[in-house]
């Protein structure tokens, strides 16, 4: 224990925010900093902030180090790395007070441009690279590498673990690791010779990361689709969905190469739009394999019409949906949880669809993988609702974790020897009330279990028609799966307060990175609510009886309509003056902050304070 | 997933090919189309030639987009999965099935406002990629099915029904599929089965992507005076490069011909197709000259038909994915899930 500490040491829960220009090679140097935090043991909640472009506009990074392992964004700045002129008012005001501005002191700036209650560290890092490089390109990166340097003073970051880091990731590259290793010397030394190091914030080797992974959803999606036995994949390029289809291409060639022949057991086609790569994920899974696409909002709604005929026509077919803000292009490159409504009742005419919410890359694996289960068991797609701040972004996460006793649900599907002991085979009869009928796959039977699929309505054995009660009867057992799917899909999960409240609060997704945190902070301030995390559509009935046990329930979302409200309201009967919306929506994750603000005032209206325990005590 | 093929059994008089189907197993429902409508004679080409080459029918997956041309599936091959996706994207759909299962045999049935107009884009695609199918488009000119609106293959200057005159340049299917990397383009008339059931037979044992463009006019709409998709302007203007005949890998080649009168073509799975000389010389397997010829006839006014482009050493989009011999969709737990220790090295390289 140390005794000397100061009152303001803030020993592993600052928010550092790198400032840099897309393109300048800083995302390396970077991502080594919340790394090297990670390897001491203390959690880290990073996110890149980044523009819809490849070279030349602004970039963030920002670092929440969190001993106490918070994941959602802070808000507010406590150390600025401010390596980019464009954006340099804006970073210095984001500034908490009291904080530190770290920047390159190459060229004088005049008084003004800085803030009095801002600790200013100026570091000459381009006059330090042109004095040690030549070439253009290596002072630019070198850059990076030396205010790596310098932070880990600064903040007393452990150098061996950087240093490890390198010999990671330039295995083989000795004269890299080499380089790398001296600019960080170069940055380290100047900044303990320069400033007064470590600074108050500062990190201190802990055990609070314990087995946990860090790796971004996409990825996770990715392998769990892996592990979900998925073979085929078609998709179109788009912000944030794309590194999940490359995933899955990486993760495919390691493990899904046939030993023997070195050849594929699993396809992947670029298509040459949505609509195709949906029309492609509709074609394989008709034939028998597990088949999914990744995309965005854009993408769902040019898909719209194919998700109709795959409901309607009972394909299963799994999407990965990882929001963006919305509408239109939106804003690409920016979070939001507004595709909800659009995916719950994607295309025309009466459809519902399967949504599974998950709140972290560690979940985002389970449920990509359950979701080829979950769409083969119901013969219809299912939605993977990812967004932007879990696809895109590397989160500390619990460790991905598979049961080998597992076997893939291939659903209900009649074989050769069923059809040939001569079972009765109709595409569209409900033979177990479950509404849910059986299906062949293509080329199984030489005179039995052949029907032909097709969008237009139909009767139970499959045949063309267009009488009312024969449709009627159809949409009503399509009614009927979709009532099996509320308890396939995965329940809520409900969390008592720590004392008895009439208030609650709904959530789902990667709001809850900030929701724990929220919690405490409320509680502390006497405002006690009961918890439920959404993690499926449709709704089973626990969804109902938590908001019918209370008063008031806020729902927390990150998009301007209250889509889950509206969508609560519209499938569980419940009067909308029961939720109130805490709505989050531009673009930048949903801050603990926030939460803490806007629930706190609402509650106040509500006069939301524990309940008096009736009786004796 | 194999199969012994069993025979219903039949009038003992009616014919059965080496698998012992009679022609009936390969037939479907009673068409609802208009009675002259030129995809039924289609239909009974496709009836015929899969009758013909001893393809049990259940082998066969027929996928189509919408109209009256991507209805016909239901009326051949009864005991064969269909799939009436939606208009214009049934290339996606059939697409995503050859992935699947790369050992049934892809029948890909069209119209030419599902694969000219609404459909182009996918056309374009699939054809590029090489999947292995028989790719037919019915086409008259119009959309059938919402009543005789011109289509983009209707010919610049051909009247509608009611007298409208088509102002926009047509797309030739053929030249385009040429293009676009189809390795089989073949043009037939639906009125025509002895040209077209041979080039539907070499199509199927075709490795790759087939496409033929069936001129098959519509009765109710486009059959008129003006039109240039109708039974008697497609006769008078029917130019045939070639008239072919397909031997299968089981039939002994038994008739001779004289030097330079027919070319045999081998076909990836051991099938031959002769092509029987008509008129000049035509080198089906030159591309340039393919569409140079396709071009020629056009400006002359003329329709011309047979094998235009074969290009005997092609491959198809498994080769080009790498995939593996077996169906995907029979792939095995065991094959597709790497387990828990696999993931526990995934853990460990992300700490
Ligand atoms: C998205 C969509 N738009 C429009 C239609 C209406 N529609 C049905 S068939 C058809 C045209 C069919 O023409 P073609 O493919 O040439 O087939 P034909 O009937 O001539 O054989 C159209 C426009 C549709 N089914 N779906
Ligand atoms: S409308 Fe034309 S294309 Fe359709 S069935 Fe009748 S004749 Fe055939
Ligand atoms: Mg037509």
């Amino acid at each position: 224990m140390r005794t000397d500490v100061r009152p303001d040491v803030r020993v592993n829960d600052f928010v550092v925010k790198f400032a840099n220009v897309n393109g300048s090679g800083s995302a390396s140097a970077n991502g080594l900093f919340a790394r090297a935090i990670l390897r001491m043991g203390v959690p880290v909640a990073a996110r890149n902030i980044f523009p819809s472009n490849i070279q030349g506009l602004p970039t963030w990074y920002e670092v929440r180090v969190s001993g106490d392992g918070w994941r959602g964004r802070r808000g507010g700045v406590d150390l600025m790395v401010a390596m980019n002129p464009q954006t340099w008012d804006k970073d210095v005001a984001e500034i908490e007070p009291g904080g530190w501005l770290f920047y390159d002191s190459t060229k004088p700036l005049p008084a003004s441009r800085f803030r009095d209650d801002v600790t200013v560290l100026g570091m000459p890092l381009t006059a330090i690279c042109n004095a040690t490089y030549t070439d253009a390109r290596q002072r630019q990166l070198f850059k990076n590498v030396i205010y790596l340097g310098a932070l880990s003073a600064l903040l007393d970051i452990a150098p061996e673990e950087i240093d490890r880091l390198f010999g990671e990731q330039y295995k083989g590259k000795e004269a890299l690791i080499d380089s790398n290793r001296k600019a960080f010397a170069m940055g380290r030394e100047h900044a303990q010779q320069a400033f007064d190091c470590p600074l108050p914030i500062r990190v201190a080797r802990s055990d609070r990361v314990g087995e946990r992974i860090f790796i971004d959803g996409n990825s996770a999606a990715a392998l769990g689709a892996v592990y979900g036995g998925a073979t085929v994949a078609a998709w179109y390029p788009l912000t944030p969905s794309s590194s999940l289809a490359e995933s899955f291409q990486a993760y495919c060639r390691k493990f899904r190469t046939d030993p023997v022949s070195g050849k594929k057991r699993y396809a992947i086609i670029q298509a040459e739009d949505e609509l195709a790569s949906i029309g492609m994920v509709i074609g394989a899974a008709w034939n028998g394999a597990r088949a999914f696409t990744a995309t965005s909002g854009p993408g769902v709604s040019l898909m719209q019409e194919f998700l109709g005929l795959a409901y309607f026509a009972e394909i299963p077919a799994v999407l990965f949906n990882v929001q963006r803000g919305s509408p239109s292009t939106g804003m690409p490159t920016r979070t939001q949880q507004a595709d909800l409504l659009s995916c719950a009742y994607a295309s025309h005419g009466d459809t519902k669809h399967v949504l599974l919410l998950p709140e972290d890359p560690t979940e985002t694996f389970a449920m990509g993988a359950q979701a080829f289960d979950l769409a083969d068991r119901l013969q219809t797609p299912v939605f993977v609702m990812l967004d932007l701040d879990i696809g895109m972004q590397d989160w500390v996460t619990d460790p991905f974790e598979w049961d080998d006793a597992k076997r893939l649900d291939r659903g209900k599907v009649m074989s050769a020897a069923e059809l040939e002991a001569g079972r009765d085979f109709g595409r569209y009869l409900d033979v177990d009330g479950d509404g849910i009928p059986y299906r062949t796959y293509p080329g199984t039977h030489p005179s039995k279990g052949g029907y032909f699929t097709r969008g237009t309505s139909k009767d139970r054995y499959a045949r063309y028609t267009e009488e009312g009660p024969a449709y009627v009867d159809n949409m009503q057992r399509l009614l009927r799966k979709f009532e099996t799917a509320k308890s396939l899909v995965p329940a809520p999960v409900i969390t008592k307060a720590a004392k008895p409240t009439r208030s609650g609060v709904i959530w789902f997704g990667s709001s809850g990175a900030a929701m724990g945190e929220s919690l405490v902070a409320l509680e502390l301030e006497g405002i006690h609510l009961d918890r439920m995390r959404l993690r499926g559509f449709p709704f089973c009935d626990a969804v109902h009886d938590f908001i019918a046990a209370h008063d008031h329930v806020f729902v927390v979302e990150q998009n301007r309509d209250a889509q889950m409200k509206s969508l609560i309201v519209n499938e569980c009967g419940i009067d909308p003056a029961r939720l109130v919306s805490i709505l989050h929506y531009d673009g930048t994750p949903i801050t603990a902050r926030f939460v803490i603000r806007e629930i706190a005032e609402k509650a106040r209206l509500f006069n939301v304070t524990p309940l008096r325990r009736s009786g004796a005590a | 997933m194999t199969y012994l093929a069993k025979p219903k059994i039949h009038h003992p008089s009616l014919a059965k090919n080496s698998l012992g189907y009679t022609r009936r197993d390969y037939e479907g429902a009673i068409s609802t189309l208009c009675a002259g409508c030129g995809h039924d004679s289609i239909s009974a080409a496709i009836i015929q030639a899969f009758y013909e080459l001893d393809i049990p029918p259940h082998r066969v997956a027929k996928l189509s987009g919408i109209g009256c041309s991507s209805k016909t599936p239901t009326y051949f091959l009864g005991n064969s999965h269909g799939f009436n996706s939606v208009h214009g994207r049934m290339p996606s759909v059939l697409t995503g099935a050859a992935l699947a299962n790369r050992d049934l045999v892809y029948l890909g049935v069209s119209g030419d406002g599902d694969s000219a107009s609404i459909g182009l884009g996918q056309f374009a695609h699939v054809m590029r990629r090489g999947v292995n199918m028989v790719y037919i488009v019915e086409n008259n000119g119009v959309y059938g099915l919402t009543k005789g609106q011109f289509s983009a293959t209707a010919d610049r200057g051909s009247k509608s029904k009611r007298g409208a005159v088509n102002r926009d340049e047509p797309i030739d299917l053929a030249t385009l599929a040429i293009t676009l990397g189809a390795t089989f383009v073949a043009r037939s008339f639906s009125g025509d089965k002895d040209q077209l059931i041979p080039l539907i037979k070499a199509a199927v044992a075709h490795h790759g992507a087939a496409f033929i463009d069936v001129l098959s006019p519509c009765v109710a709409f486009n059959n008129h005076p003006g039109s240039t998709k109708s039974y008697d302007y497609v006769r008078e203007h029917n130019e045939s490069v070639n008239f072919l005949d397909f031997i299968s890998p089981r039939e002994e080649i038994t008739t001779e011909y004289a030097p330079g009168e027919v070319r045999s073509v081998v076909l990836h799975d051991g099938g031959t197709v002769r092509l029987h000389k008509v008129g000049r010389h035509y080198d089906p397997s030159d591309r340039a000259a393919a569409l140079a010829y396709l071009e020629t006839h056009r400006a002359a006014g003329e329709i011309l038909t047979g094998l235009i482009y074969l290009h005997p050493e092609s491959s198809d989009m498994h080769d080009a994915l790498e995939t593996i011999e077996a169906p995907l969709n029979a792939l095995t737990d065991a094959e597709l899930v790497p387990g828990n220790a696999a993931l526990a090295g995934v853990n460990a390289s992300l700490r």
